[in-house]
C-alpha cells in the first residue's frame, strides 16, 4: 500500500537560481497525482526533491520539509535510505545495458545484497506483470540485455524493475514522452491499474495525460505551485487565470 | 593576376600536405613491411621453446625471455592495473570538475612524457641499490609504476563515456554509490577499461630502459623475483648489437613477436572506442 | 473517470481500460508476508555511509599515488646524485675538467674521477633539434592534409596507422636504425651532405660509420612525428567550423581559409604540440643509444659521434664504477627529469590553451 507525502515550505537551488520556491501540498496515498506546467518550471525538479535526487548534482541545495509517510526524509534518514522506498521512472528508459532482462529486474535487490533465487524469481516474474511486460519477455529473461527491447519495452522494464523493490511511492517523470504511442496508452493503462497499490506522482508535459491518469493535477509556473486540485477541477473550472492560460493553450 | 598566385599558392600548399603524408606514412609502412619480413624469416619454434645458444652458436630461442617478459609484466599489472583503474574512477566518480582531479589528471599527462631511464634509475635508486643485487622484482615495480598513469587515464575516458542515466538510475533503486559504481558504471565500461590496460600492458611490455639496470636480463631460465631475469625487449637491443648474425635473426623475430603484440592492443582499443560497443545504453 | 473538456475540443472519455487477457490483469495480490519481507530486508540494509566513504577514501588514495610517484623519482634521484653536486656543484652542467698536459677537457673520465655534462646535453640538444627540424614540417603538413584535405575514406586508416607507430617500441626503431638506416646514411646520404654542405664546417666526417649526431636526428624524427601530428590534429580540430566558413565566406581559397581560419587560431597549440614532441625527443632512450655513437665529445659537424644524456646512462649505469660515477650519471638523469617535467607541462598548458578541457590524449 502506498503513503501519503507531504511537502511544506519546499524550496530548491541550482547553484544561485532559485528553482522551487515555497511549495505546500499534500498527496493523497494510492492515488496518481499528475504535475503539469510548461518547460522548465520546476516540475521535474520538484519530484527529484522527492526522492532526494536534487542533491546528486553538487550544486543543488534544499530547504523546506518532505513527509513520506511519517517519515522526515530530509532530517531522519539518508538519501539511499529513502530511495529504496522512493521508485522512480525516468524520461528516457535507462536500463542497464550489461544486464540480462531478468538482472534489470532484480538489480534494486541483488545490489542490496539480496540472494534468495527462489524468492528472486517470483519477483521478477510479478514485477514484469505488473508492468505488462511478461508475456513479451518471458522466454529471454536470461539471454536478452536490458538494452535489446525496444523503446516502450525498455520503458515498461524500467518501470518493473522500480517496483520490484516494493516502494511506498512512484515517482515517474514524463515517462510516456519519449514512446511512440501504443507504447505511452499501455503504460497509462499501467499506471491506472499501479495506483491501487502504490502512491504515484507523475510529471507530464501532455495535459490529455493528466486528465486520462490522474485524480489530482497540479500545476507549475516558474517554481511556484499555482493550483493543486482535483483533475476535474483544474481542466474544467480552474480557480487561477495562469493555470487557465496554460490549460487553453495561451502559453507553455 | 593576384588571383593566379593566390591558386597557386593553394595549389601549391596542397601539394606540399599531400608530399609530407607521403613522405611520412611510406617510409613508416617500409619499416613495418621490413620488420615482418626480416621477423617472419627467423621465426620458428625453437624461438618460442629455446633459449638462447652461447655466442656463435646458431639456432636457440628466446623462450626465456618471453617468459622473463611474462613475468615482469604480470608483477606490473599487479601493481599497476588495481591503482590504475581506481585512480580512474576517482577522476570520473568522485573528483569531477575538482581542483584535485585536474591536478591529477595534468600529472598524470606530464608522468606519460618523463622518460622511462628515469624511472628506472628512481627503482634502482629504490630498490636495487638498497638490496645490493639486480632482480625481477625491481624490473616489475619499475613497469608497474609507468603502467599507472596511463590505465588511470584509460580508465577515465571510458568511465566518463557511460550515460549520466545510467548510474541515475541505480542511484534512484538506493543502490549504495560504491556498489553502483562498481556493479554498473565500471562494469559497464568494463570493455573500455579493459583494453585501456591493454594499451598500457602493450606499452610496457616495449620498454627497454627501465630494465637495463634493474631487471638487468639472464640467459637462463628464471622465475625467482630476486633474480635478474631476461625480458623481450632487453635480448632483442642485446642481440641486435652483438656482432653475430644469429643473434641478429633472434632479435628480428624478437621485434616481430612484440610488434604483433602492440598491433593487437592498438587494433581492440581502436574497435571498443570508436565502434561504441561501450555504448549499450540506446 | 470524468468527462473531460479542454479547448473546447472533446477529448473521449478513456474506456476503463480492458487489458489483454493473461497480461495485466489486476496485479496479482502478492502474499503480504512476501511484500513486507522485501521491504523490511532493504530497511534493514542500512544506509552503508562507512562502505562508501571508505570506498571512496580508496579511491582518492589511488589518484593520490601519481603526486607520489613524482615525489618518489625527486627524492630518489636527488639522494643518490647528492655525491656527485657536493663534488662538481653546478658547474657539472657547463663546465669540464681541463687536462693539463694536452690542454684538453676531459668531459668523462670515470677513471680519475672527472665528469661533466656538457657532452650530453649538447648530444641531446642537437639530436633533439636536428629531429624537430625534420619532423615538424612534416607533422603539420601530414595534420593539415588529414583534417582538411583527406578524402573521408583514407582518414581513419593513415590515422590508424599514425597511431600504430606511435605505439612502436624505441628498442624496434633503434633496430631498423642500425641495421637500415645507418648503412644508407654511410653509403649514400652522408657522402652527399659532406660534398654539397661540406663547407658550412658542419658535415665532415673522419670515420664514417654512418651513426652520429644524424642518424639520431633521423630516428628521432621519425618517431616524435606520429606525436606531434596527432596533437596537431587535435588542436586544429577544436577551431570551431565557424572560423573556416567566415574566411571560405570572404572568398578565400582552401590554402587560405586553412592558414587563416586554421593555423592562425591553433597556433598556440600547435606550438604545445611541437613542445611535446621536443620532450619526447630529449628524452629518447634506446634508438638513440644504438645510432648516436656514444662517444662523449663535442664536435661541430654533424655527421660525428656523440652522446646523449639518455644515452649515457643507458650504457653506463648497470656497470658504473663507484659511487661517483652513478652519481654523476643520477645528477644527469635528475636534469633529465626536472626537463622533461618542464617541457611537457608547458605543452600540455599549450594544448590545453586552445582544446579548452582534458585532451582525449594519451600517448
Amino acid at each position: 500500500m502506498g503513503v501519503g507525502i507531504e511537502v511544506v515550505n519546499l524550496n530548491a537551488w541550482y547553484a544561485a537560481n532559485h528553482t522551487l520556491q515555497d511549495i505546500n501540498l499534500n498527496i493523497p496515498a494510492n492515488h496518481a497525482t499528475a504535475l503539469i506546467g510548461p518547460s522548465g518550471c520546476g516540475k521535474s525538479t520538484f519530484v527529484r526533491c522527492l526522492n532526494r535526487m536534487h542533491e546528486t548534482n553538487p550544486i543543488a541545495r534544499v530547504t523546506g520539509t518532505v513527509r513520506i509517510g511519517d517519515l522526515d526524509i530530509y532530517n531522519d534518514a539518508k538519501p539511499v535510505e529513502i530511495r529504496r522506498r522512493v521508485g522512480m521512472v525516468f524520461q528516457r528508459p535507462n536500463p542497464f545495458p550489461t544486464m540480462s532482462i531478468y538482472d534489470n529486474v532484480a538489480a534494486g535487490l541483488k545490489l542490496n545484497g539480496y540472494s534468495n533465487r527462489r524468492v528472486l524469481d517470483e519477483i521478477v516474474e510479478r514485477s514484469l506483470k505488473d508492468s505488462a511486460l511478461w508475456d513479451e519477455v518471458k522466454d529471454d529473461l536470461k539471454k536478452k540485455s536490458g538494452a535489446s527491447l525496444s523503446g516502450g519495452q525498455q520503458q515498461r522494464l524500467c518501470i518493473a524493475r522500480a517496483l520490484a523493490v516494493d516502494p511506498e511511492v512512484l515517482l515517474m517523470d514524463e515517462p510516456a514522452s519519449a514512446l511512440d504511442p501504443v507504447s505511452t496508452s499501455k503504460i497509462e493503462d499501467l499506471i491506472f491499474q499501479l495506483k491501487s497499490q502504490y502512491t504515484i506522482v507523475i510529471v507530464t508535459h501532455n495535459m490529455q495525460q493528466a486528465a486520462r491518469v490522474a485524480e489530482k493535477t497540479g500545476f507549475f509556473l516558474n517554481g511556484r505551485m499555482v493550483e493543486f486540485d482535483s483533475t476535474h477541477k483544474i481542466f474544467t473550472n480552474p480557480s487561477d487565470k495562469r493555470t487557465e492560460d496554460y490549460i487553453t493553450g495561451r502559453f507553455g | 593576376m593576384r588571383a593566379g598566385i593566390r591558386t597557386a599558392t593553394d595549389g601549391l600548399a596542397t601539394g606540399l600536405a599531400v608530399l609530407s603524408t607521403v613522405l611520412v606514412v611510406a617510409p613508416l609502412v617500409a619499416i613495418f613491411v621490413y620488420l615482418i619480413f626480416k621477423g617472419v624469416s627467423s621465426l620458428n619454434l625453437d624461438f618460442f621453446t629455446q633459449v638462447p645458444k652461447p655466442e656463435g652458436v646458431s639456432g636457440g630461442g628466446m623462450a626465456n625471455a618471453i617468459a622473463g617478459s611474462a613475468v615482469l609484466l604480470g608483477l606490473a599489472s599487479l601493481i599497476g592495473v588495481p591503482i590504475g583503474i581506481s585512480g580512474g574512477i576517482f577522476l570520473a566518480e568522485f573528483g569531477r570538475g575538482t581542483k584535485l582531479a585536474n591536478a591529477v589528471r595534468f600529472t598524470a599527462d606530464v608522468l606519460n612524457g618523463v622518460p622511462s631511464i628515469v624511472m628506472g634509475i628512481a627503482v634502482y635508486s629504490l630498490i636495487v641499490y638498497r638490496q645490493k643485487h639486480f632482480s625481477a622484482l625491481s624490473g616489475g615495480v619499475a613497469l608497474g609504476i609507468m603502467m599507472i598513469p596511463t590505465v588511470t587515464r584509460t580508465t577515465e575516458e571510458m568511465l566518463l563515456m557511460v550515460p549520466h542515466a545510467v548510474r541515475e538510475a541505480a542511484l534512484a533503486l538506493g543502490v549504495p554509490n560504491w556498489r553502483s559504481v562498481l556493479s554498473i558504471t565500471v562494469r559497464t565500461a568494463s570493455p573500455g577499461i579493459i583494453t585501456g590496460c591493454m594499451l598500457a600492458f602493450a606499452r610496457v611490455a616495449g620498454e627497454t630502459a627501465p630494465l637495463i639496470f634493474t631487471a638487468l636480463g639472464n640467459s637462463n631460465w628464471s622465475a625467482n623475483l630476486n633474480q635478474p631475469i631476461s625480458a623481450l625487449p632487453l635480448e632483442i637491443y642485446r642481440y641486435a648489437l652483438s656482432p653475430y648474425e644469429d643473434q641478429h635473426r633472434l632479435a628480428w623475430a624478437g621485434a616481430l613477436v612484440l610488434i604483433v603484440l602492440i598491433v593487437v592492443a592498438v587494433s581492440l582499443v581502436r574497435y571498443v572506442t570508436s565502434r561504441g560497443v561501450l555504448k549499450g545504453a540506446s | 473517470m470524468p468527462e473531460i473538456r479542454i479547448s473546447h475540443s472533446p477529448i473521449e472519455t478513456r474506456p476503463s481500460p480492458q487489458p489483454n487477457p493473461g497480461e495485466g490483469r489486476p496485479p496479482a495480490q502478492p502474499a503480504k508476508a512476501e511484500v513486507s519481507a522485501i521491504r523490511a530486508f532493504l530497511l534493514s540494509r542500512g544506509n552503508s555511509a562507512i562502505a562508501d566513504r571508505g570506498f571512496h577514501w580508496l579511491m582518492v588514495l589511488c589518484a593520490l599515488t601519481i603526486f607520489g610517484i613524482v615525489v618518489l623519482i625527486a627524492t630518489e634521484l636527488m639522494v643518490r646524485s647528492h655525491l656527485a653536486w657536493n663534488e662538481f656543484g653546478f658547474k657539472f652542467f657547463f663546465q669540464a675538467f681541463i687536462d693539463p698536459d694536452s690542454k684538453q677537457p676531459m668531459y668523462w673520465d670515470p677513471v680519475n674521477g672527472h665528469f661533466s655534462a656538457v657532452p650530453f646535453i649538447f648530444g641531446t640538444l642537437v639530436s633533439s633539434f636536428l629531429a624537430l627540424l625534420l619532423a615538424v614540417p612534416l607533422a603539420v603538413g601530414l595534420a593539415v592534409f588529414l583534417t582538411e584535405m583527406c578524402p573521408r575514406m583514407l582518414r581513419a586508416p593513415l590515422a590508424f596507422v599514425t597511431e600504430l607507430l606511435a605505439a612502436i617500441p624505441s628498442v624496434i626503431y633503434g633496430m631498423w636504425a642500425v641495421f637500415v638506416l645507418v648503412p644508407i646514411l654511410r653509403q649514400h646520404v652522408n657522402p652527399l651532405l659532406i660534398k654539397s654542405l661540406g663547407w658550412t664546417g658542419f658535415f665532415n666526417d673522419e670515420n664514417p660509420t654512418g651513426l652520429g649526431f644524424v642518424a639520431a636526428g633521423v630516428i628521432l624524427a621519425i618517431m616524435i612525428l606520429p606525436i606531434i601530428s596527432s596533437l596537431t590534429r587535435e588542436v586544429m580540430n577544436a577551431v570551431p567550423g565557424s572560423q573556416r566558413e567566415a574566411v571560405l565566406a570572404l572568398g578565400a581559397t582552401r590554402w587560405e581559409m586553412i592558414r587563416m581560419g586554421v593555423l592562425r587560431n591553433a597556433r598556440i597549440g600547435i606550438v604545445g604540440a611541437i613542445i611535446l614532441g621536443l620532450g619526447r625527443a630529449l628524452g629518447e632512450t634506446m634508438a638513440v643509444t644504438m645510432v648516436i655513437g656514444n662517444t662523449p665529445q663535442i664536435q661541430k659537424s654533424l655527421l660525428a659521434n656523440g652522446a646523449s644524456m639518455a644515452s649515457v646512462i643507458a650504457n653506463e649505469y648497470a656497470e658504473a664504477s663507484g659511487d661517483l660515477h652513478l652519481s654523476a650519471l643520477t645528477e644527469i638523469g635528475l636534469a633529465l627529469f626536472i626537463v622533461t617535467i618542464i617541457v611537457n607541462a608547458l605543452a600540455r598548458l599549450l594544448v590545453w590553451a586552445v582544446t579548452r578541457g582534458t585532451p582525449a590524449q594519451v600517448n
